[in-house]
C-alpha cells in the first residue's frame, strides 16, 4: 500500500476537461484508453459493453458505448448528449465532459466547456487542421477554457512521421494566432497503441515533451480562477431566528472571484452602502479567508437590507453596473431569436427579464468571418447581440470572470434554457 | 507563494453545497429523499452544512419499502435526531393497500419499482415541488447524462432527449404548476469521493456498510441476505458468511459482497482495489440493458 492510499487519497486536486471530436479522431479510443489505464473501466462495464459490441457484430469492443447510456443512443449508434465520466489518479480526480462530434455539436461543446479548465483537441494525423478542429479551437477559446491540449493523434498511421507532427502544429498555430487562447501546448500520440497517452513513445524519441496524462496530472490550475477582483453575490439569507443564534444574519453564497478577509471594507450593490466584513463562517467554524469556488457564509459590521441577487464587492474595485449589455451568444434552441423579444435571464443569482436590441452579427464558425447580411439566429448560431434588461446588472466582462461575465436566456413560454451569453 | 487551491474534496463540497442552497432558493417546498445510505448521509450531511447555524429548511423523506435491514432504521432515527430535521416516511405498503401499486410475484419479487408509485404520491400529497437526491452520475450509464436540475413533467416523468442545457453555475429551476424538479447535489462525486470524504468529516456509518458475519444465500451470482421477505428457490441453501454492503437499498434486491473490511479506511482501499461497480450487486439494474432508463422516465429516484 502506498503513503497515498493510506491518507485515503484527501490530498488531491480537482480538473475539469472537455475532449471535443469525432469517433473517427479517436476520441472514444482515447477516453477509453485513459478511463482503462487507470482503472476507472470495471470489469462489469467493460463486460457489459463487450457483449453489446459482439450483439451488434462489431469486430471491436466498442468503449463509445461506456458514454452512451441512452437507449436511443445505442440504438441509433450515436451520441446525443454531454456525458460525465469520472477517473482519478493518485494526483488528480477528473471530470470529463464528453461531447458528441456531429449531432448539436456547438450546443454541446459549449456546455461542456462552460465548467472546463483544460480543453483537449483531436487532429487525425493523416488529415491535419481540418474545418472541425477550427471550430474546436474557436469555441474553446469563445468560451475561455484556460488551457488548451492539441494531441495530434493517429502517429502510428503516418509511420510516426516529425514532418507530419511539425506541419500540422504549424498550420494549427497561424490559425489560432487569430484566437485568443492562453495555454496552448501540443502532443503527438496514438490513442490506439498507447504512445504518449500514459507511457513515453518508444516509436517517436523525436518528441521531448510530457506524455498527455503527466501534463493533465501536473498543469498549473491554481490561477485560472481571478482572484484579484472580489465579488460575492449573495445567494440566500440565512436568519436561524432560534434563541441561541437570535440576531444572526449571515448571507451565504459562493466566491465568484477575489480573496475575502474579515476586516475587508466592502461595497454592497446596488444600494451603495460600505461596510466592514465581520466573520466569514462555515459549519467548522471561523474562517480568516475566502476565495473561489468556495461556498460560505458572510457577516457584516452594520445591519443593510440585503436579498438573494446582490453583490458584495470591494470598495474600491467594483464591477460595471448596467443595464444596456453586449453579448456573444450561442443559441441552443429550434426557435429561432426573436429581435425585440423578451425573455427571462440568469446572471450570478439574479433574475430579470431581458429585451434583445439588435442582432449585430452572426459568425462563421468556420472561419470566423463576420455575416452581416443574415441575422438569422438559430439552433447552434453563434452571434453578438446587445440586450437590455429590466434592472440593473453587476458584472464583469467575461473575459475577465466567466462567473460573473456568464448568462443565460430563458423562453418565457416553455421555460427552456434557449441561449447561453457572454459578457463583452 | 500560499496557493489558493482547494482539494478536490473541498472543491465538490463547495459545488454541492451551491446546488442545495441554489435549490432552496429557487423552490417553493422543497425536500430531501433520504434512504439511510451512504449517498444520502452525505447529503443531508452537506445541507446541514449549507444552512448553519439555522436548522435544515426542509424535510427529510424516506420511501419505505417496508423490506429494510433493521440497523438502517435505527441508523435513519438516530441521524435525523442528531441533525434535527424533520422526517416524513411514506410506505411502499400503503400504496399496495390503497390499491395504487401491486405486488409483484414470484420468487424474485421486489418493492423496488413499486417505490415509484409511492415516491410520485408522497411528492404530491406533500406538495414539494423539488425533491433533493443523492444519486450520482458515476452510478450507472443512464444517470452520466443527467442534469443536476432535471425537469419532471405532471406525471413525473423524465425526458432524456429534451433535457435543458446546464451552463457554467447558472441553474434553471422553472416550471409551470403541476410539474417538479428533482435535483441532484452528488452528481459530480463517484463512490470513492464519497467514501474519502465520510473519512475527512468523520462521519458515523451505519454498521451494514461494515464487515459482520450474516446468513447469506447466492442467487443470480449475487449474494443475498436471508430473510423472511424473500422465499428461496429449491437448490438455494444459506451459510454464515463474512460480509459487508455497498449500497443499501431494499432487502430484496441489495447484494452483499465477502468483506473483512472494518473501518472506512478499509472500505476505500476495498474500493480502490474492486474491479466491479457498486451497482455490479444490484438485481433491480440487471433486469435489462436499460433498466435504469426505464424506471427513471417513469419518475424513478
Amino acid at each position: 500500500m502506498s503513503d497515498k492510499s493510506k491518507n485515503g487519497y484527501l490530498d488531491m486536486e480537482l480538473l475539469r476537461f472537455t475532449t471535443a471530436g469525432s469517433v473517427d479522431d479517436g476520441k472514444s479510443t482515447l477516453i477509453g484508453r485513459m478511463l482503462y489505464d487507470s482503472k476507472s473501466i470495471f470489469e462489469d462495464q467493460y463486460e457489459a459493453i463487450r457483449e453489446a459490441s459482439e450483439k451488434r457484430g462489431e469486430e471491436y469492443v466498442n468503449l463509445a458505448l461506456l458514454t452512451d447510456g441512452l437507449r436511443a443512443e445505442r440504438e441509433q449508434g450515436i451520441t446525443i448528449d454531454v456525458a460525465y465520466r469520472y477517473f482519478a489518479t493518485p494526483l488528480r480526480k477528473f471530470i470529463i465532459a464528453d461531447t458528441p462530434g456531429h449531432i448539436q455539436y456547438t450546443r454541446n461543446m459549449v456546455t461542456g466547456a462552460s465548467t472546463a479548465n483544460l480543453a483537449i483537441i483531436l487532429i487525425d494525423a493523416r488529415k491535419g487542421v481540418i474545418e472541425q478542429t477550427k471550430r474546436h479551437a474557436f469555441i474553446a477559446s469563445l468560451l475561455k477554457i484556460p488551457h488548451l491540449i492539441i494531441c495530434v493523434n493517429k502517429m502510428d498511421l503516418v509511420n510516426f512521421d516529425q514532418e507530419v507532427y511539425d506541419n500540422i502544429k504549424k498550420d494549427f498555430k497561424l490559425f489560432a494566432s487569430k484566437l485568443d487562447i492562453q495555454d496552448m501546448q501540443f502532443i503527438p500520440i496514438s490513442a490506439l497503441l498507447g504512445d504518449n497517452v500514459v507511457d513515453k513513445s518508444e516509436n517517436m524519441n523525436w518528441y521531448e515533451g510530457s506524455t498527455l496524462m503527466y501534463l493533465l496530472e501536473t498543469i498549473h490550475i491554481g490561477s485560472d480562477l481571478n482572484l484579484v477582483d472580489c465579488r460575492f453575490p449573495v445567494q440566500y439569507v440565512i436568519r436561524p431566528q432560534s434563541t441561541e443564534f437570535h440576531d444572526y444574519r449571515g448571507y451565504a453564497g459562493r466566491i465568484a472571484g477575489g480573496v475575502f478577509k474579515p476586516g475587508d471594507k466592502v461595497m454592497v450593490l446596488p444600494s451603495g452602502f460600505t461596510t466592514k466584513i465581520k466573520a466569514i463562517d462555515t459549519f467548522e467554524g471561523e474562517i480568516s479567508e475566502a476565495f473561489p469556488p468556495m461556498s460560505v457564509t458572510i457577516r457584516l459590521e452594520d445591519e443593510i437590507d440585503i436579498s438573494r441577487g446582490d453583490m458584495i464587492v470591494r470598495e474600491g474595485n467594483v464591477p460595471t453596473v448596467g443595464q444596456d449589455i453586449e453579448l456573444m451568444i450561442c443559441w441552443m434552441n429550434e426557435r429561432p431569436l426573436q429581435v425585440n423579444g423578451k425573455y427571462a435571464i440568469k446572471h450570478t443569482t439574479k433574475d430579470a427579464r431581458c429585451i434583445v436590441k439588435e442582432i449585430k452579427y452572426k459568425v462563421d464558425i468556420n472561419n470566423l468571418h463576420r455575416i452581416e447580411d443574415d441575422k438569422s439566429i438559430g439552433l447552434n448560431d453563434i452571434a453578438r447581440i446587445s440586450i437590455r434588461t429590466t434592472q440593473p446588472f453587476f458584472y464583469d466582462k467575461y473575459k475577465t470572470n466567466r462567473t460573473t461575465g456568464s448568462v443565460i436566456l430563458i423562453d418565457e413560454g416553455t421555460n427552456e434554457t434557449v441561449g447561453a451569453g457572454m459578457i463583452i | 507563494m500560499y496557493s489558493y487551491n482547494l482539494t478536490h474534496l473541498s472543491e465538490l463540497e463547495a459545488e454541492s453545497i451551491f446546488i442545495i442552497r441554489e435549490v432552496v432558493a429557487q423552490f417553493e417546498k422543497p425536500v430531501l429523499l433520504f434512504s439511510g445510505g451512504k449517498d444520502s448521509i452525505v447529503m443531508a450531511h452537506m445541507a446541514r452544512k449549507a444552512f448553519y447555524p439555522a436548522k435544515l429548511p426542509f424535510p427529510l423523506m424516506h420511501i419505505d419499502t417496508g423490506h429494510n435491514f433493521i440497523e438502517t432504521l435505527d441508523y435513519r432515527d438516530e441521524f435525523v435526531e442528531e441533525i434535527g430535521a424533520k422526517l416524513i416516511v411514506a410506505l411502499v405498503q400503503d400504496s399496495i393497500d390503497k390499491g395504487r401499486a401491486v405486488e409483484e410475484k414470484g420468487a424474485s419479487a421486489s418493492r423496488n419499482v413499486l417505490q415509484t408509485v409511492t415516491l410520485l404520491d408522497a411528492i404530491e400529497e406533500g406538495k414539494f415541488d423539488v425533491a433533493m437526491g443523492g444519486a450520482r452520475r458515476d452510478e450507472e450509464k443512464a444517470r452520466a447524462k443527467e442534469r443536476f436540475f432535471s425537469h419532471r413533467d405532471e406525471f413525473g416523468q423524465w425526458d432524456p432527449k429534451n433535457q435543458r442545457p446546464e451552463l457554467w453555475n447558472l441553474f434553471n429551476g422553472k416550471k409551470k404548476i403541476g410539474e417538479h424538479f428533482r435535483v441532484f447535489p452528488l452528481s459530480n462525486w463517484t463512490e470513492m469521493d464519497v467514501w474519502q470524504y465520510i473519512l475527512k468529516e468523520k462521519i458515523p456509518m451505519p454498521s451494514l456498510y461494515f464487515s459482520h458475519d450474516r446468513e447469506c444465500f447466492e442467487r443470480d451470482g449475487m449474494l443475498l441476505a436471508k430473510t423472511p421477505v424473500i422465499p428461496l428457490k429449491d437448490g438455494e441453501k444459506c451459510e454464515m458468511m463474512h460480509v459487508r454492503f455497498r449500497t443499501i437499498g431494499d432487502l430484496t434486491c441489495t447484494g452483499a459482497s465477502l468483506s473483512s473490511a472494518n473501518s472506512v479506511e478499509d472500505i476505500i482501499e476495498e474500493v480502490a482495489a474492486s474491479r466491479v461497480t457498486e451497482r455490479g450487486g444490484r438485481a433491480d439494474d440487471k433486469r435489462s440493458e436499460a433498466a435504469m432508463e426505464d424506471r427513471k422516465k417513469q419518475g424513478y429516484f
